[in-house]
C-alpha cells in the first residue's frame, strides 16, 4: 500500500518485482517462470486480438499488492491485530492498568506495609487504647499520619493492609474459579460439540439440568454443609464450589464454537487433505474457537468474585481472620453511620476492579470479534 | 499408471464406460452414486403430535455414472441445490455416499478403509467457492500451503518444506515474500491462489473445483479459470469444474454434464452442448444466460421456465424436470428417463427425443419416442 | 414538480467519502448522470467501484458515520433531494422512488406474514384502509406473478423460494407505482433459470408502468438485454457512458474493453481465449496519482500514471474517461467494421 502512496515509485519496477508483467520484462520475472519449468507456450491464440497485449503466461501473473524489497515481510496474524486493536480502546487500556496496579498493590502491598509501618492484615495492637478505629490519614491523637492511609477497623487493624489482602483473596477466587471453569468447560463442550450425535445430546442436557438449578443455592448449600472447620478450608470450598457453577457457560460456548467451526470450509479442506483429526482439532479448531472463550473467561473472573463478595457479605464465605472485599464491606456496612471508611474503602476497590474488568472484557470483546475487523 | 486392477473390476460387473471416446481409460468412473440424508419423520409418534408423518429423505445425489478421462474438464452444471457440489464432495468422500461406486485407480474410493483413504487424498484435491472461509485465518500462507506436503511427506524438513511452498506460490502467480502472511492480509482473488496452490501442494491427479470463481470480481474469475487451465496444461490435470455459471463451464470445460435434482440431465462436448441442447431443461438453462451482446439479446428468443425448481426432499416422480417442462407429456410423470446416448458422445434422459428423433420440437405432440427404446421401457417396469 | 428537459433525476458532481481507518474512502467521487422518464440506466462496476453507494446516496440512505455525502446535487423531478428535509425524503422513499435489494433473505423481516409487510407500505404512503390494502396486497402478488396469490399472502417469507421472496420483494417496491426503481443486483443471489424470470417481469413491469429503472449489476450479460444507456463506474468514478449499443459496439475505454472481453461469451464460438485484466480491483483509499486504472491497463503510458484523464466526449450521448479515449473508441470502431456486419 505504501507504493501506492508513494507517487514517484518508478512505476516500471513495482509491476516487475510482483511478478506483474509488462511487456518488456515478461520473459526475464523469474515469478513468472516456475523453477523448472519452461514457459507455457501461447495457447489457443486469438486472431485479430489487438488487445491481447499480455503475454500467455500472464496466468501466472502476480496480483500480489506490494513487495517491499526482497525479503519475506511477515504477516501480522489475528492474534497481534487484535491486540493493536485493544491498545487502541481507551477504556481497555485504562482497565487494564488499573487490574495491573490492583494485582501487583496486592501481591506485593502487604510486605511492604509490614516492614514500613509493622502492621500486618490480622495485627491488632497490644495497647488497648489504639485497639478502636481511626479516619484515614489520623493518629491516634487526632493529628496527620500516614500510618494508616486508610484509617483502622473496629479491631485497631490497618484497613489498607486488609483490602490489599482482600484483594489478593478475591482476585484469587476470580482466577482459579474462572481457571476451573475453563477447565471442565472446554473439555466438557469441545467433546459435545466435535463427537456430536448421542454424547452430544447427553452432555449438554446435563448442562441444561444443572442450569435450572439455582447455582446460588448449590453454593450456599455446598458451603453450609462442608464449611465451617477452618477459614483456609472454607476458602478453598469457595474456589471450588464457584468454578463447579461457573462452566456451564463455557461449555455452551466451546461447544457452540466447536460446531461452527467442524462446518467450515478450512476444516473440510483440511480433511481433504488427509490431515489428520488430532491436527485438526489442534491446528484449525482450537486456536479458532480461543477467541470468544478468552472473551469470557475475562468477563468471568469479575461476576465470581461478585458472586464471592456476595457470599462473604452474608457470612457464608470468606471468614476472619481472612479477609476478602466482601467480608470487609460484610463489617464495614454494621458501621457506616459512624465509621464510612470502612466501607468506602473496600467497595470502591472492589467497585474499581470490577469496572476495569468488564472494560478489558469488552474492549477484548470487540477486538477478537472479526464481525469488527474493517471491511 | 497401472490399471490392470482396474480393467479387473471392468470385468468385474461395472458397466462400460459411458463414452469410451479414443478407447481412452477413464481416469475416475463414478458408477450409481447415491448421496442421500435421511431427515427423518414419518413416525408414528410425529403424526401423533400433528405432523405430516411423511418420512423425508433428501436425495440428493441419485444414481449418477459418468467417466472422468484423463486430463480432460469436466464441468458440472445446475442450480443451486441440485446436488452438484455434494457430488463433488462424495467423491473424494467428503461426504459419505450412501450406495455407489467411484473408481480411481482401479480402486472403490467408496470402499477404502480410513487410512487408506487418508493415502489416496494425495492425488484426489480440491478448490473451494468461498475464498474466506476455506482458508484457516490463524495459519500463515507457507503453514496453509505447507500442511499437504506435512501430512504426505512431500518435502524433507523444514527448509525443505518452505522452499517447496515458495515454488508453489511462484506457481500460482504469488509472491514467496508473501510467505509469512496471514489470509485475511490478501484480497478474494488472491486468496483463492493460496486454495489452488494448496490443492496442488500434494501433486494430485484429479482436482475438483467446487464454484471456484463464483465469489469473484468478473476481472479475477477470468485471471483464476486462465491460471486454472495454464496449470492443467502443465500439470496434466484432472478437474470436475462445478459451477452455476454456465458461461465460465462452457470457457474451461471439455465435457459438460448438466445436474437436475440428484439426476445427471445432459452429458456431452461443451461446444455442442451449448449449441444443440436437446434435453428441454438444457435447452432453457441455455437460453437463460444472458450474453453481453444488446443486438444478440434483442433477437434472442428464451425459454423462460415457470414455477421454482422443487425441493429435493422427496422429489417429483417420474422425470424430475417434468413440473416446470413446456414439453412434458403424461407419460413423464411416470418414467424416469435414464441417460441415453441421443447422438454420438450426447447423452441425455428425456423420453420425449430418441436417436432417430433428437431434436424435441420436430417430435409429433404427445409423442415420445424415447419410449419406444427398449431401456426406457425396462426402467418403467422396474418403478413401478 | 415540473421536470427540467425530460428528465426524471439529474444527479450532479455527486461525492460521498466515508472515514475509516485507512483514511478517507471517495466511494463516490463526482458522479453525474440524467435519467429519463421511462428509461432504464446499467450501472456496471466491480466491487468496490461505488455503484451501490451511488444509489444508497440517491435516495439518502448512506449510514452516518462513517459515510457523508460531501457535495452534489440530486434533481429528482427539479427538486434536490440532498436539501429536502429528512421527513420529505421518507416521504419519497418507498412512494416515488423505491428499491430492490440483492438478497431477498435479509431484505424481507422473518416475523411479518407478507401481506402484512405489503400492507404497511400503501397504509403508510397512499392511505389505504386495512381492507384496501389487503386488496392491493393480493393484487400485486398476482402482478409479480406469485401462483395463488391470495392463498399465499398470509405465508410467512421463509415459506417462499428465493425466487418468490425476490418477487414479493418487487411487489412491495412497486405497490405505490413508484416513478424510479432503484434495483441493486437484483438477481445476483437467483439461479440462473430464475434470474431470467425476475428479468423478465421486471421488463415487462416497467413497459406496463412506464417506471424508470436503475440496474445496478456487475453483469454486463444483464445489463446488454436490459438497458438503454449503461454506465461503467471504477474507482468511485464513472469511467465510461454511453447508449447500451453504443457501449457494446464501439466501446471508448480500455477498462470497458478490457471487461467486455474478459467475460466468456459463449455466443461466439471463435476467440475462444479469455482475457484477463491483471491485477487487484483498486484500494479506493489508496488510489494511485493520475488515473486508477492504469496500473491494471492495456494501453498504460506515462502520462496515465502521471496525470489524472479528462472525461472525454466521443459523441452526442458517448463519453470516456481515459487520456487516449478517442483512439481507442476509434479502434473499437475500426475492429466493428473489420468484422464487417457480423453483428448485424
Amino acid at each position: 500500500m505504501s507504493e501506492e502512496r508513494t507517487p514517484q515509485v518508478p512505476t516500471e519496477q513495482v509491476p516487475n518485482e510482483e511478478g506483474r508483467p509488462t511487456r518488456a520484462v515478461a520473459d526475464s520475472d523469474p515469478a513468472l517462470t516456475p523453477r523448472g519449468t519452461p514457459p507455457a507456450p501461447p495457447v489457443r491464440p486469438r486472431a485479430g486480438d489487438e488487445i491481447h497485449a499480455f503475454p500467455e503466461t500472464a496466468v501466472g501473473e502476480g496480483d500480489v499488492r506490494v513487495p517491499e524489497g526482497a525479503q519475506v515481510v511477515a504477516g501480522t496474524s489475528l492474534w497481534k491485530d487484535a491486540w493493536k486493536r485493544l491498545l487502541k480502546n481507551r477504556l481497555a487500556v485504562f482497565g487494564m492498568i488499573v487490574v495491573a496496579i490492583i494485582a501487583f498493590a496486592s501481591v506485593l502491598g502487604p510486605g511492604i506495609i509490614k516492614r514500613a509501618t509493622g502492621f500486618e492484615y490480622d495485627t491488632i495492637p497490644a495497647d488497648s487504647n489504639l485497639v478502636r478505629s481511626f479516619p484515614p490519614l489520623t493518629a491516634p491523637d487526632g493529628s496527620f499520619s500516614w500510618t494508616h492511609p486508610m484509617g483502622t477497623d473496629s479491631a485497631g487493624r490497618d484497613i489498607l493492609a486488609r483490602v490489599l489482602q482482600g484483594g489478593r483473596i478475591s482476585l484469587a477466587v476470580g482466577l482459579i474459579s474462572t481457571l476451573v471453569s475453563l477447565i471442565i468447560g472446554i473439555t466438557w463442550g469441545a467433546t459435545a460439540g466435535y463427537l456430536g450425535g448421542k454424547v452430544d445430546d447427553l452432555l449438554m442436557r446435563i448442562v441444561d439440568v444443572l442450569y435450572a438449578i439455582p447455582y446460588m443455592m448449590i453454593v450456599i448449600v455446598l458451603l453450609a454443609f462442608f464449611g465451617g472447620q477452618s477459614p483456609l478450608y472454607q476458602i478453598f470450598l469457595l474456589f471450588a464450589a464457584l468454578g463447579a457453577v461457573s462452566w456451564l457457560t463455557m461449555a455452551r460456548i466451546v461447544r457452540g464454537q466447536v460446531i461452527s467451526l467442524k462446518n467450515q470450509e478450512f476444516v473440510l479442506a483440511a480433511r481433504a487433505t488427509g490431515v489428520s483429526t488430532p491436527k485438526i482439532i489442534f491446528r484449525h479448531l482450537v486456536p479458532n474457537a480461543l477467541g470468544p472463550v478468552i472473551v469470557y473467561a475475562t468477563l468471568t473472573i469479575p461476576s465470581v468474585m461478585l458472586s464471592e463478595a456476595f457470599l462473604s457479605f452474608l457470612g457464608l464465605g470468606v471468614q476472619a481472620p481472612y479477609s476478602s472485599w466482601g467480608s470487609l464491606s460484610s463489617e464495614g456496612i454494621q458501621n457506616i453511620a459512624i465509621f464510612p471508611w470502612q466501607l468506602i474503602f473496600p467497595g470502591v476497590t472492589m467497585a474499581l476492579t470490577l469496572f476495569s474488568l468488564n472494560f478489558l472484557g469488552d474492549g477484548l470483546r470487540d477486538a477478537l470479534d472479526p464481525q469488527m475487523r474493517k471491511f | 499408471m497401472t490399471l490392470g486392477g482396474a480393467q479387473e473390476t471392468v470385468a468385474a460387473g461395472m458397466p462400460p464406460p459411458l463414452i469410451a471416446a479414443d478407447g481412452r481409460e477413464p481416469l475416475i468412473s463414478i458408477r450409481d452414486l447415491k448421496v442421500h440424508f435421511d431427515l427423518g419423520g414419518g413416525s408414528k409418534l410425529e403424526k401423533l403430535f400433528g405432523g405430516k408423518g411423511v418420512h423425508r429423505v433428501v436425495k440428493a445425489v441419485d444414481g449418477v455414472s459418468i467417466d472422468i478421462f484423463p486430463g480432460e474438464t469436466l464441468g458440472l452444471v445446475g442450480e443451486s441445490g441440485c446436488g452438484k457440489s455434494t457430488l463433488g464432495r462424495a467423491l473424494l468422500r467428503l461426504t459419505e455416499p450412501t450406495g455407489g461406486q467411484v473408481f480411481f485407480r482401479g480402486r472403490d474410493l467408496a470402499r477404502l478403509s480410513k487410512k487408506e483413504l487418508r493415502q489416496h487424498r494425495r492425488y484426489l484435491q480440491m478448490i473451494f467457492q468461498d475464498p474466506y472461509a476455506s482458508l484457516n485465518p490463524r495459519m500463515t500462507v507457507s503453514q496453509i500451503i505447507g500442511e499437504p506436503v506435512e501430512t504426505f511427506k512431500l518435502a524433507r524438513g523444514r527448509p525443505g518444506r518452505e522452499s517447496r511452498v515458495r515454488e508453489l506460490m511462484q506457481t500460482v502467480g504469488l509472491s514467496p515474500h508473501f510467505l509469512k502472511r496471514y489470509p485475511h492480509e490478501f484480497s478474494g482473488g488472491q486468496r483463492q491462489r493460496i486454495g489452488i496452490a494448496r490443492a496442488l501442494a500434494a501433486d494430485p491427479d484429479f482436482v475438483v473445483a467446487d464454484e471456484p470463481i463464483s465469489a469473484l470480481d468478473v476481472s479475477i474469475q477470468a485471471q483464476i479459470m486462465n491460471l486454472m487451465e495454464h496449470l492443467q496444461r502443465e500439470r496434466k490435470l484432472t478437474y470436475l469444474f462445478i459451477s452455476h455459471d454456465l458461461r465460465a463451464v462452457r470457457h474451461v470445460s471439455d465435457r459438460v454434464a448438466v445436474m437436475y435434482l440428484g439426476k445427471l440431465v445432459e452429458v456431452a462436448d461443451a461446444k455442442v452442448i451449448y449449441r444443440d441442447p436437446l434435453m428441454p431443461y438444457t435447452k432453457a438453462l441455455i437460453s437463460a444466460v444472458p450474453v453481453p451482446d444488446p443486438e444478440v439479446e434483442a433477437r434472442r428468443e428464451r425459454i423462460v421456465l415457470q414455477g421454482d425448481v422443487p425441493s429435493p426432499i422427496n422429489p417429483p416422480p417420474g422425470c424430475r424436470f417434468h413440473t416446470r417442462c413446456p414439453w412434458a407429456i403424461e407419460a413423464c410423470r411416470e418414467v424416469v428417463p435414464p441417460l441415453a446416448e441421443i447422438k454420438s458422445n450426447h447423452f441425455a434422459a428425456c423420453i420425449r427425443i430418441s436417436p432417430e428423433e433428437p431434436d424435441i420440437e420436430k417430435v409429433a405432440p404427445g409423442d415420445a419416442p424415447g419410449l419406444r427404446n427398449p431401456g426406457h421401457r425396462a426402467v418403467k417396469i422396474l418403478r413401478h | 414538480m415540473s421536470s427540467q428537459n425530460g428528465n426524471l433525476l439529474s444527479v450532479r458532481d455527486l461525492r460521498t467519502y466515508f472515514e475509516t481507518e485507512d483514511g478517507t474512502v471517495r466511494a463516490v467521487d463526482g458522479i453525474s448522470f440524467d435519467l429519463k422518464r421511462g428509461e432504464t440506466l446499467g450501472i456496471v462496476g466491480e466491487s468496490g467501484s461505488g455503484k451501490s453507494v451511488t444509489n444508497l446516496s440517491v435516495i439518502r440512505l448512506i449510514q452516518s458515520p462513517p459515510g457523508r455525502i460531501v457535495s452534489g446535487e440530486v434533481l429528482f423531478h427539479g427538486e434536490d433531494i440532498l436539501s429536502l428535509p429528512a421527513e420529505e425524503v421518507r416521504r419519497i422513499r418507498g412512494k416515488r422512488i423505491s428499491m430492490i435489494f440483492q438478497d431477498p433473505m435479509t431484505s424481507l423481516n422473518p416475523f411479518m406474514r407478507i401481506s402484512r409487510q405489503l400492507m404497511e407500505i400503501t397504509q403508510l404512503h397512499l392511505g389505504h384502509t386495512k381492507e384496501q390494502a389487503y386488496e392491493h396486497a393480493v393484487k400485486m402478488l398476482e402482478t409479480v406473478g406469485i401462483p395463488e396469490a391470495r392463498a399465499r399472502a398470509d405465508s410467512y417469507p421463509h415459506e417462499f423460494s428465493g425466487g418468490m421472496r425476490q418477487r414479493v420483494m418487487i411487489a412491495m417496491a412497486l405497490s405505490c407505482e413508484p416513478e424510479l426503481l432503484i434495483a441493486d443486483e437484483p438477481t445476483t443471489a437467483l439461479d440462473v433459470t430464475i434470474q431470467a424470470q425476475i428479468l423478465e417481469l421486471i421488463r415487462k413491469l416497467k413497459e406496463k408502468t412506464g417506471t424508470s429503472v436503475i440496474l445496478i449489476t456487475h453483469d454486463l450479460g444483464v445489463v446488454a438485454g436490459m438497458t438503454d444507456d449503461i454506465i461503467v463506474m471504477y474507482a468511485g468514478k464513472i469511467f465510461e457512458q454511453a447508449p447500451t449499443r453504443e457501449l457494446f459496439a464501439a466501446p471508448g475505454n480500455p477498462y470497458t474493453k478490457a471487461l467486455l472481453k474478459s467475460v466468456p461469451d459463449p455466443a461466439h464460438e471463435e476467440g475462444t481465449d479469455l482475457y484477463q485484466i491483471p491485477g487487484l480491483p483498486p484500494d479506493v483509499a489508496h488510489l494511485p496519482p493520475g488515473c486508477p486504472f492504469a496500473p491494471r491497463c492495456f494501453r498504460v503510458e506515462e502520462i496515465c500514471r502521471r496525470e489524472f484523464p479528462p472525461f472525454v466526449q466521443l459523441n452526442a450521448e458517448h463519453f470516456s474517461l481515459c487520456h487516449f479515449a478517442a483512439e481507442v473508441y476509434a479502434e473499437s470502431s475500426a475492429e466493428r467494421e473489420a468484422k464487417g456486419g457480423v453483428g448485424r
